[in-house]
């Protein structure tokens, strides 16, 4: 039961934090669940991430889902989905009850502006992070860069990325092994 | 009776929308044309205020469009319905991993996953840092930067990585301290 309430609170602490569409979860996941409780490793959370994406659903909830499985069963999984969307149904229920035009408010408009700024840079050291344990050769390189550079230029869908990924690794590592 | 299709309209949003975010917004435009439950003024809304905070669009989106159609109950049944696609197919595919977590091809796969999964992550930073730090659409070189945005991203970049004292920080800190900053000098 106690290990249950830290998933839901973990859960419900990456919810929160979420900030502008999801992409201040990495950081703060890797925080909460690689360095402070050492629940999954960082390789596991980008796996957990690319499947995630692959997967019907919010990536983020699909993300949590896999480190609550990983940690407590079936049920630490769904105790994590039902975290991860708390604060959302929170938050937004009383948006919707008492504050129509939210997203006008000047207040709101700047704190959030200072917030992407701060999105940005916590995304720049989870690619860092990520980096170290994932590019290992010049193979891994090329297609991180092919990737990046790939989704930032046109409009094909991450899941595309994600299988042709998985084809690259499989050829690379059995050519490989061949020889 | 409308809480039961809540449930079944966005499990339908959780099932079909793969890719995150921004894949369910045609989902929900297809569900203002046959509901009425919404309309297309009030999905730009919705993407507005998902911006502005926590939670995912698709999660947001169930939670508001319960809100209006049925009250509490309804906003509680609409986000249930968004992730129990999710849930029941994230354990189904961790019950296949597990039994061929150490095949070879398996492991294979990952290997080349994992740096597509970061070079993913990248390229989100970009798009956000587009946004944040630089007026895309200016007319002048100078205009193009965001001074006070980009001093403070070095601020914050010094913050998190350099300074002993501060680099242990939760990451809330540095975005609950960037929104006053933001607040005061923006």
């Amino acid at each position: 039961m106690k290990d249950l309430l830290e998933i839901f609170a973990v859960a419900f602490r990456v919810g929160i934090m979420t900030f502008g569409g999801g992409y201040a979860m990495l950081p703060i996941l890797q925080r909460e669940v690689v360095e402070n409780r050492k629940w999954v490793t960082e390789a596991e959370v980008l796996d957990y991430y690319a499947i995630g994406q692959c997967l019907p659903g919010v990536i983020m909830v699909n993300t949590l889902i896999f480190i609550g499985q990983k940690r407590k069963g079936t049920i630490g999984g769904i105790v994590a989905a039902l975290g991860t969307v708390c604060p959302a149904l929170i938050i937004i229920g009383a948006i919707a009850a008492l504050l129509t035009n939210f997203a006008e408010v000047e207040a709101v408009k700047k704190a959030f502006a200072g917030i992407r700024v701060c999105v940005c840079v916590l995304i720049l050291n989870a690619v860092i992070k990520l980096w170290k344990s994932s590019v290992c050769d010049w193979k891994c390189f090329l297609i991180f860069a092919l990737v990046a550079g790939l989704s930032l230029f046109t409009d094909v869908t991450p899941v595309l990325f994600v299988v042709a990924a998985a084809l690259a690794g499989i050829l690379i590592k059995c050519m490989g092994a061949k020889k | 009776m409308i809480l039961l299709k809540l449930w079944w309209e966005f499990f339908k949003i959780g099932l079909f929308s793969v890719g995150g975010g921004m894949a369910t917004l045609p989902f929900l435009y297809d569900m203002a044309d046959r509901t009425g439950w919404f309309t297309y003024d009030q999905i730009a809304d919705m993407l507005a205020v998902s911006e502005s905070t926590p939670g995912p669009i698709g999660i947001n989106m169930a939670t508001y469009t319960g809100f209006t159609t049925a009250g509490m109950p309804g906003s509680i049944v609409a986000t249930l319905g968004v992730i129990t696609p999710g849930i029941i197919i994230v354990l189904l595919i961790i019950a296949v991993l597990e039994r061929f977590r150490k095949n070879k091809y398996v492991e294979a796969a990952f290997y080349g996953i994992r740096p597509a999964s970061a070079g993913l992550i990248a390229a989100a930073g970009v798009l956000v840092a587009e946004i944040a730090l630089f007026n895309v659409d200016a007319d002048s070189i100078a205009g193009f930067f965001d001074v006070k945005a980009l001093i403070l991203a070095a601020v914050l970049v010094v913050l998190t990585r350099w300074v002993k004292p501060t680099k242990k920080l939760h990451p809330v800190v540095f975005i609950a301290a960037s929104a006053v900053v933001g607040i005061l000098l923006f």
